[in-house]
């Protein structure tokens, strides 16, 4: 244990863990403001997972990092139109819909992955960039300035998504429509194409989160997130739906996670007590809800499909 | 939510109103299963391989020969055990996503029994071993069950945590305590008593005792919701809570119940999988979904195809067991990845599900069409 309680061990813990919480962040972000909107969105695993897969068999091809990231993003929104459809169409139950998206994501990338690459080939994924100046501060530049491209975007999507929920007045629709859609009905709001719009945004970022990981390490796997698209459904909760409080969450999953890395590089935990390392995040996120669900409310009209004639 | 009840059509009964709206309860849903199909046309047409040979495959080995038939019925037998548990579950308004999860704690559970006492005769270590599994279960469904009811943490995360905790206790104890001894360290116990074993019903295919415990909760879960008191308070709780707290009901405490019984039927699914498998050991595979297969899903599935109904789920899992089963084949025959059925499995889901509206929808006008040509 001492081993882990070095200025460089844990330097690289937080660095890393800062590292490990952008995918954690982007996607809750963007189910924040589908959750905003009234909609709850539980395929951000599956999505994540094919964004994942656009983003690296794009960079495999192309060996170009900015088309991979377009892509993948291409490939989320296509997946918000289809939960959209089946969602604010066609009102099916949004936490069993989730379900089946989550595994056709999980079924389908693995299959092309199979089908396209076959053997586990390496990319060259997103490089560190240390941010001029900044980056050359002792330790603090260590471990805030000195990380790759979508980690920066991650945390400047903070502020991004605060501002158009709060302050714009596409943001006071998506608000309106996730208290009262029948109120903002009322006043001319269209709660379906501001429902779609907010789907196609979450699952545009959920797209992206998928491929900030496969970017960050370089290769795509089975399964690659592991359920982070499932915890990041916890963060919005944790964070009572302001991204402050997704950022704060996305971190502390983010800094977990990665202590819960260096234990095994540096033997602090191995063989079968890394179940219990990997069970942590989980037991964590329940711990969590039962802190805050007392605390505030979620949007009324979450889960609650909307329909003039009922 | 869903109901399969016509409502009350007590001012001019009709023996047509009888019969539309089951029909059309069963036509939906099949169409659904259909044009998930026709999706999955399109993605084997995308990997080069011919859809009418696939599904021919698919239709050959889901229900080709007995053996065949027998093995649907095997893959059924989980996904009805959690289908019920799941009419339950939503009947009383709560979403049971933890079937994945209960299903392993009943594994973990039935096995620990087998292992504590392996001599017992099997006409006590059999009752023993699914009773354990229904417990396990029970245990894993009341914990998100309270904390929805007493801390109001949404059911719908707290299950989905509760499958990654069951699958990494599941990790650990194959790879530690439970173990078989040996040179070769594969994550499965040892063989687990004979006397645990389900044994064979005759005709000579692998179908075991297991299907007919499936079939016998799967009535004992229609009597409950139906036929007693317990039943009416789950139903009057997921009907409207409010109403039910008024008329003096324990909600808090029927949330709790309906998961804990939900999370039972699971258990009992977990602990037929183990003793009804080939290798008679609790296997870990590692993977998402590796000794479930899944189950703990599709269950949901079933359930909202049977229309939440116990005893319509019954053939719903049929029908999904065959296509699972048939899944396989049809991978051997095109040489896909079984990856595709996992994907597809996903897109029935999606398909189903979004059908269900179309279907409340059909069956009250049709039934208003029915009532409108009464009255003429």
């Amino acid at each position: 244990m001492s081993e882990f309680f070095t200025t460089t061990a844990i330097v690289a813990t937080l660095a890393s863990g800062i590292r490990l919480s952008a995918p954690f962040l982007i996607a809750a972000l963007g189910e924040s403001v589908g959750q905003r909107a009234g909609v709850l969105n539980l395929g951000v695993e599956g999505v994540m997972l094919i964004g994942a897969y656009a983003a690296y068999n794009t960079a495999l091809e192309t060996g170009n990092v900015l088309a991979a990231v377009f892509v993948a993003i291409l490939m989320g929104v296509l997946m918000g139109a289809i939960y959209a459809f089946i969602t604010v169409v066609m009102h099916a139950q949004q936490g069993i819909s989730g379900i089946g998206i989550y595994l056709f994501g999980l079924g389908i990338t693995d299959l092309l992955f199979q089908k396209q690459v076959g053997t586990p080939k390496p990319i060259d994924g997103l490089q560190s960039t240390s941010v001029p100046l900044l980056g050359d501060i002792p330790t603090v530049g260590e471990i805030f300035f000195r990380h790759n491209a979508l980690v920066y975007v991650a945390y400047l999507l903070i502020p991004v998504v605060w501002f158009v929920v709060n302050r714009t007045t596409f943001g006071l629709n998506i608000r309106a429509v996730g208290e009262t859609p029948e109120a903002a009905d009322t006043l001319g709001v269209s709660v379906t194409w501001t429902r779609v719009s907010a789907i196609l945004i979450g699952n545009g970022l959920a797209a992206l989160a998928g491929a900030a990981l496969a970017l960050e390490i370089g290769i795509f796997q089975y399964n690659l997130t592991a359920g982070q698209g499932f915890i990041a459904i916890a963060l919005v909760y944790f964070g009572a739906w302001r991204p402050s409080g997704i950022m704060a969450g996305a971190l502390l999953f983010g800094i977990v996670s990665s202590t819960v890395l260096q234990w095994k590089t540096l033997g602090i935990v191995s063989g079968s007590a890394s179940s219990f390392t990997a069970m942590a995040p989980a037991v964590l996120t329940i711990l969590v809800l039962v802190v805050v669900s007392r605390r505030i409310g979620q949007p009324s009209a979450l889960t609650k499909p909307f329909d003039r004639s009922d | 939510m869903v109901t399969t009840e016509n409502p009350d059509t007590s001012g001019a009964p009709s023996l047509k109103a009888l019969w539309y709206g089951p029909l059309v309860g069963l036509v939906v849903p099949v169409l659904a299963v259909v044009a998930a199909l026709a999706v999955g046309a399109v993605l084997l047409l995308a990997l080069g391989a011919s859809p009418l040979t696939g599904y021919a495959a698919l239709i050959d080995g889901a229900v080709g020969d007995w053996n065949a038939v027998a093995d649907t019925a095997i893959k059924s037998m989980p996904m009805l055990l959690v289908g019920v548990g799941i009419c339950i579950a939503f009947r009383t308004g709560v979403i049971n996503i933890g079937g994945e999860g209960q299903i392993i704690l009943g594994a973990i559970f039935a096995t620990l029994v087998a292992l504590a006492v392996p001599d017992l005769p099997s006409v006590f270590l059999i009752p023993l071993v699914l009773l354990a599994g229904a417990v396990g279960g029970a245990i894993w469904g009341a914990i998100p069950g309270a904390l929805k009811a007493y801390a109001g943490v949404s059911e719908i995360l707290s299950t989905i945590m509760m499958n990654i905790v069951a699958a990494q206790i599941l990790s650990f104890l194959l790879q530690d305590l439970l173990i078989e001894e040996g040179a070769i360290k594969i994550q499965q116990t040892r063989r687990l008593s004979h006397n645990a074993d389900l044994p064979l019903l005759p005709g000579g295919t692998r179908l075991h005792l297991g299907f007919l415990v499936a079939l016998l909760v799967a009535v004992i879960a229609y009597l409950l919701i139906y036929k007693t008191s317990l039943g009416f308070r789950l139903r009057a709780v997921g009907h409207s809570p409010d109403a039910s707290r008024y008329a003096g009901m324990q909600v808090k405490r029927s949330v709790v119940q309906a998961l804990a019984l939900s999370g039972a039927c699971a258990g009992v699914a977990g602990a037929v999988m183990v003793f009804g498998s080939i290798s008679h050991r609790l296997i870990g595979e590692g993977g998402a979904t590796a000794f479930t297969q899944g189950a703990g899903f599709n269950g949901i599935v079933v359930a909202l195809f049977g229309g939440l109904h116990p005893l319509y789920t019954v053939p719903a899992s049929f029908l999904f067991g065959g296509m699972l089963i048939g899944g396989i084949e049809l991978q051997r025959e095109l040489q896909v990845p079984a990856a595709l059925i996992v994907a597809l499995n996903g897109v029935v889901v999606v398909f189903v599900v979004s059908s269900l509206r179309l279907k409340t929808k059909l069956q009250r006008w049709s039934e208003d069409a029915v009532l409108r040509r009464g009255r003429k």
